[in-house]
């Protein structure tokens, strides 16, 4: 009980000094707090994004093999359907046949698809949200397209996507196949890719290869690398993200360093008061120590809680201009609140422990000092 | 005391927060359901995040003349185009 007693004693004390340097201890914690939450806003952001990613592809095409022609994505002959279907492994090959319109009206980009089942006739369409929005337009309404001859063709839109689904199916136009080939003016044998089914998971990778070498014109793309394509962007664009903020980072870590380590002669002259009334140096550094502890923890949690609030509940508002470059289709999404735990325990570790433990050491040196000499100073 | 008490809401913040993120990865569980069906049956490939330009669009699918394209996970070569504002003649 005395040592908790101790310990209160020494944190009430602590928090009247702090009081008494209120305007630059405040001004401390709000930079700090602001440091960790856009920390914690990448961290979270990223972290949260590609694990979305990975949940909602797993179900893609195991493998998608794509035509090239001079390095360039082209149309794929469906003869090479039928070479495919060959390797022993493979237990279906089906074309898929995508490409993309740009909107002159409303500047959009769209991705039109044909669905392996169309349920509508020809002459109708069903588009996601964000063509929706973009286009302004609803079911039932009439949305026309610029063929390949220049001519418009107009489409019934039958069906609106759901919105739960935008982060896959916001720019997405889907139609039917003969509107598909007249628009664009693509041949009955011809198709954008192949989307390859493979019996056994573990053959995936020899299967690919197999394809690469029986179609040397081709490129098969294995479910594993598209996952990991979102990996990559998100760490590139979270890393991009914490170098610009890296010039702020570098500031605020010299302004702490030099709050936590430099102290300041009002400092010195409490602390030789406080060793001639009677204080152990272990005390006085207790209370640097809470010192240390109360700036940094209250701003590690407040820049945590606000991270969360931005990321989860206004949908990374801040980040939306890096996220969206020059779109002007955009999807409107929540992230489901994937936090990993060990990010969490990173940022506590970096913050956290170096301010209050750099508060310690020039507090030791300056209580070890004769308190008169400390005064007189 | 003033300031446990400060801590102590930050920290039950903390807590519920840390719940409502269970909550939510639990009622997600459904919608990621169905957009995994949705994707299965549609052979989709890439989130629809970037709509600006065919490899933004479809990262993993692009070729490779464009960013991200010497293999499907490669660092963007263009890193300008994922900073730079829309140029001002193109909003006219």
């Amino acid at each position: 009980m005395a040592w908790i007693d101790k310990q209160k004693n020494i944190l009430d004390f602590t928090l009247s000094s702090l009081l008494r340097r209120k305007g630059k201890n405040a001004a401390l914690a709000f930079v700090y707090a602001v440091v960790v939450f856009v920390l914690a806003s990448t961290m979270f952001f990223t972290h949260a994004i590609r694990k979305e990613a990975m949940l909602i592809l797993k179900d893609a095409p195991e493998i998608v093999v794509q035509r090239m022609v001079a390095g360039r994505h082209d149309l794929m002959d469906l003869k090479y359907r039928d070479g495919i279907k060959k390797i022993t492994g493979v237990s279906s090959v089906e074309g898929r046949l995508w490409g993309y319109y740009y909107d002159p009206l409303f500047r959009a980009n769209y991705t039109l698809m044909v669905p392996p089942e169309f349920k509508y006739q020809q002459g109708e369409i069903a588009v996601g949200q964000g063509v929706s929005r973009s286009a302004v337009t609803e079911e039932g309404n009439i949305m026309p397209f610029f063929g390949i001859d220049g001519r418009l063709t107009s489409f019934r839109i039958s069906e609106l996507l759901s919105s739960e689904s935008e982060l896959v199916t916001s720019d997405l136009v889907l139609m039917s196949e003969q509107d598909f080939r007249g628009l664009f003016g693509i041949p009955k044998m011809m198709v954008t890719d192949l989307a390859v089914t493979v019996g056994n998971p573990q053959e995936v990778v020899t299967i690919a290869g197999k394809i690469k070498k029986e179609f040397p014109d081709t490129r098969p793309i294995i479910r594993e690398e598209i996952i990991r394509t979102y990996d990559t962007i998100f760490d590139w664009r979270g890393g991009i993200m914490l170098v610009i903020f890296s010039g702020a980072l570098l500031a605020f870590i010299i302004f702490a360093w030099d709050k936590a380590s430099g102290l300041s002669a009002e400092e010195r002259k409490e602390i030789g008061i406080l060793k001639a009334t009677g204080w152990e140096t272990a005390d006085v550094i207790l209370m640097k120590f809470w010192e240390g502890t109360v700036i940094s923890l209250t701003s590690f949690l407040t820049g945590i809680i606000f991270a969360y609030l931005h990321v989860f509940f206004s949908s990374a508002v801040l980040f939306e201009p890096v996220l969206k470059g020059w779109a002007v289709l955009y999807p409107q999404f929540r992230l489901v609140p994937y936090i990993n735990a060990y990010q969490v325990a990173t940022l506590f570790f970096l913050t956290v422990v170096p301010y209050t433990t750099a508060t310690i050491i020039p507090t030791w040196r300056a209580a070890i000092v004769d308190p008169d000499s400390v005064m007189r100073t | 005391m003033v300031y446990v008490v400060v801590v102590v809401v930050q920290a039950a913040i903390a807590v519920a927060l840390m719940m409502h993120a269970a909550a939510g990865r639990k009622a997600a569980g459904p919608r990621l359901e169905r957009e995994n069906r949705l994707v299965s049956s549609l052979k989709l490939t890439d989130l629809c995040l970037f709509t600006e330009a065919r490899y933004t669009r479809h990262p993993s699918m692009a070729d490779r003349n464009t960013a991200f394209q010497d293999y499907p996970f490669s660092f963007e070569h263009f890193p300008s185009g994922s900073l730079m504002p829309v140029p001002e003649i193109l909003r006219k």
